[in-house]
């Protein structure tokens, strides 16, 4: 998403400056700074030459030490601002995740919700509702900042939702959790990245409210994998477990992963399976009218694109 | 314990309501005091015009009626006290009797002199209390508003028992009084039972044995033997009923209700025959708890402002018996294995003797008639003697199923059951009222068991003479029944003018003569054969399910007459045209010299009326439009559907002429391509019905000021004045987008190769409703996610028709109709059950 939205601002020539761990391969036009977000100095001179700032940084994964989540995602995200309110920074888009407000009960055209550390499952749920509570608290009316929820982003290149069910199903490790119609909400990074740049244009607009982003096109999450897995012309999985079965091998695989170092990540977790088994999907219209945005690629579009990357 | 106001608040209560009252204490109180204080809600918002007084029952309080308060109009005041020893009130230590307490409410409408006109508004036994106010107040009086309540024990009735079971010695004070049973049990009747906040509501000015005891002394002020200190005062109230009968009065009743149960309602209604009556069926003893009873309240107090002192009844000439003294057969039957007919004659001369022998037997004008017997000649000469009489024809047939039969029964309340010897064994098994007439051989033990009286041929023989003459000029003449598939089925309420305009309209429409002969295979219109003064028959079926009339029996019936028409339904139809292989040679020329062939009662499928159309070679193949409120509103023929094109949505011809349609648009439209806005149709006629069946608040709702029908169906009109429906009000799908409507989207997925039936159905919250389509296909199929490549076809076709993309497809083994017709999907059922597996639940049946 990152890289989407540089490519985006250089082709409309807007000045960019970026803040990374490892070296990008960027337009000659951009500005590159390299290191973590909790480096306040670093941070600090980055963000010097800036009228606004997209902070896109985070750690994910679903296991790992609580240390690295809070280090990155609340620390982080605290050094952000700070150096952005220092900088004389107007604009700030935070980008956050529908997970901050919710676990566990299925999701029918529900609204953004108030981020809720207590309530969230993993580390990086909580840290990054820790996170979105802070950014939403410097909100203020020379610092507006806008939270967006960009919801299951997916596209040609993706390593996390498309590269992982690929891989699975390669390995022949992939299933069904449930019925497999359990309707979930999803965003083509096309759209995601639109979304990103209509909240830096539109920050005052949508500043001081979580708005969760996604392509208003709710689909069962089996014919999401299906459509995924068509695209890379792989079958559909032919197992499919209980969620109830699959939640309590989420259990034991933490637990499992947490004890002992066995490398890579759990197969499954309390989360994922929960995410898998049970509906996720957003009321849209806040988000649509105060960004002025309006997702342009559509999911059999986007799985088209799917197809052709990755022939 | 003196009065005190509420310590705390409840929901729905404003403490702004309450105030404290003084008022004399008529005889002397306990402690001597001669003044009483009484707790009291008092609104009003501007200067009062009507005084709505309302007066609650036992065990109970003002709060009763917090929502009617809630939404008072601004000029009426609303007065709800606490009665003595009750609620917040004073507890005068000693029982309060029934003429104390109506002493009581004359005090405090003296002390707050009120000199407005007075609505009285009473639950339980509040009733009698309010009447008794009312009965000395009539001058004052602008309505009575009953619910739940009863001034006389009728016959069979089980509040005696019950009361005389709590009042067992030992037993009462434990109940109402030591502990707070009584008013819990009471809640408990409420149905679902209230929120927790809300019962405590209702307990809380009863917390400890001592503030009970006014609950105690009510239960044992129910006069229920002529000895009892209030036996005269409730019958002085009864006695004085007829006094109110120039009064508007409501009356609103929980059905569920195990001890005011409907003997309570028609006993009242008996004494105030001119009352407004909603029976609220899924509502209990605390039908305020249960039902709209604030909105209904104040809906009739608005109503009474235009109110015309009597309800003007056009004079009517309409007569629904033509001449029939042709010899010709005029009805014909299959039965006991052969054709058996009834020249036009002996018909009228059947009719006659059996209305002769109804008035004998003691049926009077006016009365309910139910008659639970199969199209055929017993059938309609049974109706037509009941025409004859002046009583109305509750037509319940069986293709409503079991469970709408018997609430169309226990609605209609009809005095006189006559049926064939299945229906009178059914009727007494669930206990149906009313006396009994059994159509056809039973023998007397049976008979006697299940409180036949007499038999339809005993009543022939009694009844001698000719024509009865009819007093009332346009009397009730049927109840028929709606299908239910939407939501309980109603009862219609036709007035014979508005039959004889039915009639016409369609003899006109379809430019039906008296040389014309009618196959009648759909049950409504079977009956209007002798009423057009044409010849008809009944094709051999099960009535109950019209899908079994074959190709052969609607032939050979055809043939029997001669027939021009067939009156069938979509159903009917679908099965004549799969069994069509069968014909024989005479079979397919009685078809094909049929006229006219007509599919009522459903929807029909273009692709099906075509295949009539190669069956009945002759035919002008049409489909009216209608419902069983106002029907024909519009007629469409084969060659008509054809010309205008796919949709969006089904056409269903131009209104006729008579008839006016206009649509009620959504406030919000979804783009049409042809531009034309899109909501409710509404439609006004002389045949429209007169009004539903005890369903005052339904009524009320779905009748305009002015007169038109809400037909619950979503359409629009081209620009040549074509009607197109395109779904029902409550199928409504409401997206972020705008409200989309099923039957464009069903139309369209029913054409993919594969599909049998579709259901568009919504899910998630009002507004941002997601579209999904479930499927029946042709092969049977198991519940699921639809299979990828169908599920491609299915968003292919609706995206190059530009109508709303699904968010899912599922597919079904079977997906729910209706019984009557076979064919209206509930989709509210499927959008349930949608719902639940798009959230992820497994094993969730249909």
């Amino acid at each position: 998403m990152g890289r989407g939205v540089v490519a985006k601002l250089v082709a409309r020539d807007d000045a960019v400056v970026t803040l990374q761990r490892t070296a990008g391969t960027w337009p000659s036009a951009v500005e590159e700074y390299l290191g973590s977000v909790a480096q306040l100095d670093l941070v600090r001179r980055a963000a010097d030459r800036c009228d606004a700032v997209v902070h896109l940084a985070a750690k994910v994964g679903i296991t790992g030490p609580v240390q690295e989540f809070i280090e990155v995602n609340v620390e982080g995200t605290r050094t952000v601002l700070a150096a952005a309110q220092a900088a004389g920074v107007r604009r700030f888009v935070h980008i956050s995740s529908p997970s901050v407000a919710h676990a566990g009960q299925s999701l029918v055209g529900a609204p953004a919700g108030r981020a809720d550390p207590s309530a969230t499952r993993g580390h990086y749920s909580t840290t990054k509702a820790i996170a979105e509570l802070d950014a939403l608290a410097a909100n203020s009316s020379h610092f507006a900042v806008a939270v967006l929820r960009p919801h299951l982003v997916w596209g040609p290149g993706d390593t996390q939702l498309v590269g992982r069910i690929v891989e699975r199903s390669r390995q022949g490790r992939l299933a069904y959790v449930g019925s497999g119609t359990a309707l979930v909400d999803s965003t083509y990074i096309t759209n995601a990245v639109e979304a990103v740049v209509a909240a830096l244009d539109h920050t005052v607009e949508a500043a001081g409210e979580p708005l969760v982003v996604t392509n208003g096109e709710p689909r069962p999450i089996g014919e999401l994998i299906d459509g995924i897995l068509a695209a890379h012309g792989l079958e559909p999985p032919s197992l499919r477990i209980p969620v109830w079965i699959a939640k309590g091998l989420g259990w034991g695989a933490e637990r499992a992963w947490s004890r002992f170092d066995l490398g890579g990540e759990p197969p499954m977790t309390v989360f994922t399976a929960e995410q898998l088994g049970t509906a996720h999907w957003f009321d849209q219209r806040r988000t649509r009218q105060v960004l002025r945005w309006q997702p342009r690629i559509s999911i059999d579009e986007g799985l088209t694109a799917l197809a052709v990357g990755s022939l | 314990m003196k009065a005190q106001l509420p310590p705390e608040t409840f929901p729905g209560y404003d403490p702004t309501w309450s105030r404290l009252v003084k008022i004399p204490a008529g005889d002397q109180t306990g402690d001597g005091s001669e003044t009483i204080t009484l707790h009291v809600l008092d609104h009003c918002i501007g200067p009062a015009e009507l005084t709505l007084l309302c007066v609650h029952g036992n065990p109970s309080w003002s709060y009763l009626w917090r929502n009617v308060i809630a939404q008072a109009r601004p000029g009426v005041r609303v007065v709800a006290l606490d009665q003595v020893n009750m609620g917040w009130s004073d507890r005068i230590d000693r029982p309060r009797i029934l003429t104390e307490r109506i002493g009581d409410l004359d005090a405090l409408t003296d002390v707050l002199a009120i000199d407005t006109p007075v609505v009285t508004l009473a639950h339980d036994w509040g009733g009698p209390i309010s009447l008794g106010w009312a009965q000395s107040h009539v001058s004052q009086l602008a309505g009575v508003i009953l619910t739940n309540t009863s001034v006389h024990q009728p016959p069979n009735a089980a509040a005696p028992r019950l009361i005389t079971v709590i009042r067992t010695p030992g037993l009462l004070g434990a109940m109402t009084q030591r502990t707070p049973a009584f008013i819990r049990g009471g809640l408990r009747l409420s149905s679902p039972e209230p929120p927790s906040e809300v019962r405590h509501a209702f307990l809380a000015p009863y917390l400890t044995p001592a503030r009970r005891a006014g609950i105690r002394d009510f239960v044992e002020d129910i006069p229920l033997e002529p000895d009892h200190v209030s036996f005269a005062a409730l019958q002085q109230v009864e006695a004085r009923m007829p006094e109110l009968a120039h009064v508007p009065a409501l009356l609103l009743w929980g059905t569920k209700d195990p001890v005011f149960n409907e003997l309570y309602l028609r006993d009242l209604e008996e004494r105030l025959p001119h009352a407004d009556v909603h029976r609220f069926t899924s509502a209990s003893h605390f039908v305020s708890e249960d039902a709209p009873v604030a909105e209904a309240v104040w809906a009739w107090i608005e109503s009474l402002q235009d109110r015309p002192e009597k309800a003007p009844i056009a004079p009517s000439v309409a007569t629904l018996v033509p001449d029939l003294s042709s010899s010709g057969p005029l009805v014909t039957e299959w039965s006991d294995g052969a054709w058996k007919s009834i020249a036009g004659r002996d018909f009228l001369d059947r009719v006659y003797r059996i209305a002769r022998g109804l008035v004998i037997a003691g049926i009077r004008p006016g009365d309910r008639i139910a008659t639970m017997i199969p199209p055929g000649i017993d059938l309609t000469a049974v109706v037509y003697a009941c025409w004859q009489i002046g009583t109305a024809a509750v037509l319940i047939d069986s293709g409503l199923g079991v469970r709408n039969m018997h609430r169309a029964a226990r609605a209609a309340d009809p005095h006189w059951l006559i049926g064939i010897p299945p229906a009178m064994v059914a009727s007494k098994a669930l206990g149906w009222n009313g006396k009994r007439i059994v159509a056809g051989e039973m023998d007397s033990r049976l008979r006697s068991a299940l409180g036949v009286s007499l038999s339809l041929r005993e009543v022939e023989l009694t009844g001698e003479g000719g024509p009865l003459a009819v007093e009332d000029e346009d009397p009730l003449a049927a109840i028929l029944f709606t299908s239910g598939s939407t939501g309980p089925s109603k009862g219609v309420r036709y007035r014979r003018s508005q039959l004889a305009a039915q009639r016409d309209i369609i003899a006109e429409l379809y430019q039906i003569t008296p040389s014309d002969r009618l196959v009648a295979a759909f049950a409504p219109f079977a009956l209007y054969g002798p009423a057009m003064g044409l010849g008809s028959v009944v094709p051999q079926m099960d009535v109950t399910k019209p899908g079994s009339l074959t190709a052969s029996a609607l032939a050979d019936a055809a043939g029997q007459i001669d027939a021009t028409i067939v009156f069938a339904s979509p159903s009917a139809l679908k099965n004549v045209v799969a069994t069509a292989d069968s014909l024989t040679g005479t079979q397919k020329r009685a078809l094909e010299r049929l006229r006219l062939v007509m599919s009522a009662g459903a929807p029909i499928a273009q692709e099906l009326l075509s295949s009539v159309a190669t069956l009945c070679l002759g035919a002008a193949v049409h489909s009216p439009y209608g419902m069983t409120e106002v029907l024909p509103v519009a007629d469409i023929s084969l060659a008509e559907r054809v010309g205008r094109g796919p949709g969006p949505g089904a056409c269903v011809g131009r209104p006729l002429a008579g008839v006016d349609v206009r649509i009620d648009p959504f406030k919000a439209q979804t783009g049409y391509s042809a531009g034309e806005a899109q909501g409710e149709v509404l439609v006004r006629a002389a045949h429209q019905k007169q009004a539903y069946q005890r369903l005052w608040w339904t009524e009320q709702q779905t009748r305009t000021a002015d007169g038109w029908h809400r037909t619950g169906d979503t359409g629009w009109v081209d620009r040549e004045g074509y009607l197109w429906i395109t779904g029902r009000m409550h199928h409504v799908i409401s997206t972020a987008d705008g409200p989309v409507t099923p039957i464009p989207i069903e139309h369209v997925v029913e054409q993919v190769p594969g599909v049998e039936r579709a259901a568009a159905v919504g899910v998630g919250p009002a507004d941002v409703q997601v579209v999904v389509v479930v499927l029946e296909l042709t092969e049977r199929s198991r519940t699921s996610r639809a299979a990828t490549e169908l599920t491609k076809v299915v968003r292919t076709a609706l995206r190059e028709a530009s109508l709303a993309e699904p968010a899912a497809v599922l597919t079904v083994t079977d997906l729910p109709v209706d019984k009557r017709h076979n064919s209206k999907v509930d989709r509210s059922r499927v959008g349930v059950w949608a719902g639940k597996v798009l959230a992820g639940k497994t094993r969730v049946r249909l």
